[in-house]
């Protein structure tokens, strides 16, 4: 318990590290450009495919039992809700956990075996700002967008999963699909990924930037990073949807 | 030992702890400026870790340490960044970053650091290549090195900055001699072209007397014996006297 706490104060203490240096020059833009691109970019194909097979899948299980209640009309809105309140957020979430997050903890404790986070401040470079920053900032920029990405592929899947089953039109599914989605549907569980891409990139970092274990220690935090971001997600997601639902209390009726 | 004498770096009474292991114990020496002192010793008896404790990437538990006539022991981080600007670091595998090109690794604290245009970066960044031999190598990835290339990168790197002190942990590990050789003349030039102040830790005896003017041995934890490779040889320490000799 002891040790438990202990770890919540140091990546707490990281965190916080993250958001303080954050706002103090130098700003590290070209880091942050390049760990977009490695962060955003390379998920992109992972998060469409499963984005795609997952709104595949979802209409043929949801199909049947809404065609028994006379509900068939409502399958494109029940998908558009489904994904975008929470299968968008969280799949997107716990993907790149598992994409980027074991790919920060493995760098960054590779880095520090192989002593180049000691050469990096061995040349008066500030190695938490160069290293440990821009991959923070790339995944709170990255995941609200690559779960929009996620949510449209999904709606795309379910499309052609309907169409296949019952010729429904492009448009017609469209309008079926957004015709009770709100604002307050779609805004805040998307922007909640920010969120989430904050707790991957910091955890990520911590395991990776901190371990002292040498080769072991690789295989370590790529294994810590997927298995505590994806179980911090997971319970910040539960925080998140009560902290939404009480700031738009129509959304939980 | 104080902080008057005009020396380049000033060890006194340092002493370091991993745990219950003590790594230094009490070690007191000091390095006048534009002159090679050459650390021996038998493996895991500080050596590097006098190396990293010069350059703050570790601190001591007690005792201070000088660097270019400032006590660096309690600086915070700001200053500290200053002083190491003075120094260059030759990492025992380089410690290139993998994720950049050569010319990158060495442009890298050029950018960050100086107020150089792009062209009189790209120019202090072929000269130092050229100089250690890597000239037609600057697009290639850390991985596409030999051994020996990497090490002779690492010092382009360390040199890069122009550094007034140079440290070196084992340049000449896991190469062959002629490699080893090249990179130990490479240090020489240092010091005589550019009087950089060198400090060089080394298994290597024999580059050892090449680049040195003093040695520093290190036994357990402690400095047994310190002076030229004269006075290291009349030592009553025997340890020290098997490691300064070549036969």
């Amino acid at each position: 318990m002891i040790k438990l706490i202990e770890f919540v104060g140091k990546v707490s203490q990281f965190g916080f590290r993250v958001i303080f240096d954050l706002f103090h020059p130098p700003f590290e833009a070209g880091q942050i450009g390049r760990q977009l691109a490695e962060v955003g970019a390379k998920s992109l194909p992972l998060v469409l495919a499963s984005g795609f097979a997952l709104g595949t899948v979802m209409t043929f299980h949801t199909r049947s039992t809404m065609v028994m209640f006379g509900a068939g009309a409502m399958i494109p809105t029940v998908q558009a809700i489904a994904f975008f309140i929470e299968i968008g957020p969280l799949v997107a979430a716990l993907l790149l956990a598992g994409r980027v997050g074991s790919g920060i903890g493995a760098v960054l404790a590779n880095m520090r075996a192989t002593e180049q986070i000691d050469g990096i401040e061995s040349l008066s470079i500030d190695s938490f700002k160069f290293l440990v920053v821009p991959r923070v900032v790339a995944c709170v920029l990255a995941l609200p967008l690559l779960t929009l990405f996620m949510d449209f592929s999904g709606l795309l899947g379910g499309f052609l999963s309907e169409y296949a089953a019952s010729r429904i039109s492009f448009h017609l599914y469209i309008v079926r699909a957004f015709a009770e989605v709100a604002w307050s549907n779609f805004i805040p569980p998307t922007l909640k990924t920010a969120v989430f891409g904050f707790i991957i990139g910091t955890v990520s970092s911590f395991f990776g930037f901190t371990t002292n274990k040498g080769a072991q220690g690789v295989g370590e935090a790529a294994t810590n990073s997927v298995v505590v971001s994806s179980l911090l997600i997971i319970l910040a997601d539960v925080v998140l949807i009560k902290c939404i639902f009480f700031v738009f209390p129509e959304n939980a009726l | 030992m104080n902080a008057e004498t005009k020396a380049a770096v000033v060890f006194d009474r340092v002493s370091k702890s991993f745990g219950p292991k003590q790594v230094l114990r009490e070690v007191s020496f000091e390095v006048p400026a534009g002159q090679a002192l050459c650390i021996l010793g038998r493996s895991g008896t500080g050596k590097s870790v006098t190396l990293k404790l010069l350059i703050s990437l570790l601190k001591p538990d007690h005792g201070n340490i000088w660097v270019d006539q400032q006590e660096v022991t309690r600086m915070k981080e700001a200053e500290l960044s200053k002083v190491r600007r003075k120094m260059g670091f030759l990492f025992q595998d380089a410690a290139l970053f993998d994720s950049l090109t050569l010319y990158e690794n060495l442009a890298l604290p050029l950018q960050r650091l100086t107020e150089k245009t792009q062209e009189e970066i790209d120019s202090i960044v072929d000269r130092v290549l050229g100089q250690v031999g890597l000239g037609n190598d600057k697009r290639k990835m850390p991985s596409e090195l030999s051994g020996g290339m990497r090490k002779r990168a690492g010092l382009a790197r360390a040199l890069v900055l122009e550094p007034k002190i140079l440290l070196a942990d084992e340049p000449s590990s896991g190469l062959d001699r002629i490699t080893a050789a090249e990179i130990d003349e490479l240090l020489i030039q240092q010091k005589t072209e550019h009087k950089t102040t060198v400090i060089v830790v080394t298994h290597d005896v024999h580059g050892a007397r090449r680049v040195g003017d003093r040695f520093a041995v290190f036994d357990k934890g402690d400095l047994v014996a310190h002076g030229t490779a004269a006075e290291v040889e009349q030592s009553e320490n025997e340890t020290a006297r098997k490691l300064i000799s070549e036969n």
